[in-house]
């Protein structure tokens, strides 16, 4: 079965995609627009990150401009859409697709090596504890103040001018919000949590690669999906609380699909294990309504 | 006080579909003055309405409120002086946000929004005595979905809504057409209640000529994209539907064959 170390591995980048979903509830759920700039914005985050490490910048600084890169990527795509009104899907691949050039020209090369570098787990492991434990304390702190402020975020008047923006727009405009920068403060803060994610994968893996942001769309909305499936998103906080419950329990299931040597997986197939893992978030709700409706039909 | 003066706006110019909605619209409505708006289909009502909103921008004329030129200015720009209830009830509330997260949306209309809690303790007596006063006991469900209320209950809410806060103008565009007779009327007398209550100047679009007559202080028929007629005062008192009707063809020379004009 799974052993000790793949399963805080499992856990440490369930974190990191607890991150990632958070992002992108803020686009899909709470904005309505389907945004596939995080394929771009993760690697850019790692790469802004990484670059800025090896060149001696403190790494916390290093991952907050990571964070900075990913909101002016995302704000890219917003305004594409908004300004230049082009389909927001279509907007989001015109910016994912340019970021892997931009991506290419920070690093300079297609991957960057960070295991000797100075990160932000460094100090961390002088604490008295076993070195795969480090990288999963810290992230659970970091995921923790982000959801704590996208809560409180969500909450507030901008916050919830935004909710209205995605849920409503006509009525939103009609109660004076300016709905187009709405989506365009969303969608940013949407591709900087992304990017956050990105800067704190390459730090925890020891290198930011331009390819690393493949399927990491497929991989939040997994997470999202199975997330809500699991625990009923009836308000923000549930939602923001099943977006990291799905991006665990997501890491969990294929860290012991790929261990079950009986199923004969190997690391190849995860892709096709996601595909499979997605769709049974998204039919499995539905099939328990049908049973439970069953169930109650044939009691009656 | 608004002003429109000569609003011309025409849909798809220079494709086969161009279809001049307004045709030099002019029309001014007092501060605290009631007016009802009639036409048939195609009148440029609803486009009247919107341009009124920002919604849609005119092609040329200008739409003046309360002494700002409001002609240019998007939907959200206006939104402080101008409230809206709009005809589908499930348009003028969020159904996904709670009643009083919803309330709160229409009390900041128009304001700046910051960062400060958007559901205060101090907005709770204000919304808890006005959602009483629809008698409908949503004063006790400030924590529900909007999307649990039914069609009636949620229109009564979008009045509130567009009542929360001072506007220039209110403008409601066939509020009680997709609401079933009973429903309408209680939506219809809330209206008149709170428009008399708060001295509200307030433009409402009906297709039912007997309740363009009904309430109000003055009817204006609105007839491909322009006013045909508008009555007020002593010339309106004890008018009916057919007195309407004959007025209209008088003016116009023509037969009115709109069914809908007639009914209801």
């Amino acid at each position: 079965m799974l052993s000790n170390i793949a399963l805080y591995g499992a856990i440490e980048t369930g974190l990191i995609y607890g991150l990632v979903a958070f992002g992108i509830y803020l686009s899909f759920r709470v904005l309505d627009f389907p945004d596939l700039t995080v394929d771009g914005s993760f690697p850019l985050g790692a790469a802004v990150a990484a670059i800025l490490i090896i060149d001696g910048w403190n790494p916390w600084l290093a991952t907050g401009c990571a964070v900075m890169a990913g909101m002016a990527a995302g704000a890219v795509t917003a305004l594409l859409n908004v300004k230049l009104k082009i389909l927001n899907l279509l907007a989001s691949i015109l910016t994912m697709i340019a970021l892997y050039s931009v991506n290419l020209r920070i690093m300079g090369r297609p991957n960057v090596a960070l295991l000797t570098e100075e990160t932000v787990l460094t100090p961390w492991y002088d604490l008295d504890l076993a070195f795969h434990q480090v990288p999963v304390l810290l992230f659970i702190i970091v995921v923790f103040v982000a959801l704590i402020l996208l809560w409180r975020f969500m909450k507030s008047e901008t916050g919830l001018a935004m909710r209205a923006t995605g849920a409503n727009a006509r009525m939103a405009r009609a109660q004076g919000i300016a709905t187009g920068a709405m989506i365009v403060l969303g969608v940013a803060v949407s591709n900087g949590l992304v990017g956050l994610a990105g800067a704190l994968f390459a730090q925890s893996q020891g290198a930011a690669d331009v390819t690393m942001g493949v399927g990491v769309i497929v991989i939040g909305l997994a997470s999202l999906i199975g997330g809500e499936a699991v625990v009923t998103p009836s308000t923000v906080l549930r939602a923001l609380i099943a977006c990291v419950v799905g991006a665990i329990i997501y890491r969990l299931a294929i860290a012991f699909a790929l261990n079950a040597d009986f199923l004969g997986l190997q690391a190849q197939d995860l892709n096709l294990i996601t595909a499979v893992l997605v769709t049974l978030a998204i039919v499995l709700p539905g099939v328990r309504t049908s049973i439970a409706n069953r169930l109650t039909r044939s009691k009656a | 006080m608004i002003s429109a003066t000569d609003l011309r706006l025409t849909f798809g110019k220079g494709t086969p579909l161009e279809n001049p909605a307004l045709r030099g619209m002019s029309l001014t409505v007092n501060q605290g003055e009631f007016v009802t708006v009639i036409g048939s289909n195609g009148a440029g009502k609803s486009t009247f309405l919107n341009a009124l909103a920002g919604e849609v921008l005119v092609d040329s004329g200008q739409i003046i409120v309360d002494n700002q030129n409001v002609t240019k200015l998007p939907t959200h720009k206006r939104a402080g002086r101008v409230a809206r209830v709009f005809q589908d009830p499930l348009a003028g509330t969020c159904e996904g946000l709670t009643i009083e997260e919803n309330l709160a949306l229409a009390i900041k209309r128009g304001q700046r929004r910051g960062l400060t809690s958007a559901v205060k303790k101090q907005y709770m007596d204000k919304f808890k005595d006005s959602l009483s006063s629809l008698n409908l006991g949503l004063e006790k469900r400030l924590g529900d979905k909007m999307g649990l209320l039914s069609g009636g209950q949620r229109q009564a809410v979008s009045l509130l809504m567009a009542s929360l806060t001072p506007s220039s103008i209110l403008l409601l565009d066939e509020h009680t057409a997709a609401l079933d007779p009973k429903t309408a009327a209680f939506v219809l007398e809330l209206t008149t209640r709170i428009i008399k209550e708060q001295k509200l100047t307030a433009l409402m679009v009906t297709h039912s000529m007997k309740q363009a007559l009904e309430v109000g202080d003055r009817t204006v028929m609105l007839h491909q994209g322009q006013v045909v007629f508008d009555i007020e005062g002593k010339d309106r008192e004890g008018l009916e539907v057919k007195d309407l009707l004959g007025l209209f063809e008088k003016q116009r020379g023509l037969e009115v064959d709109d069914d809908s004009l007639l009914l209801g």
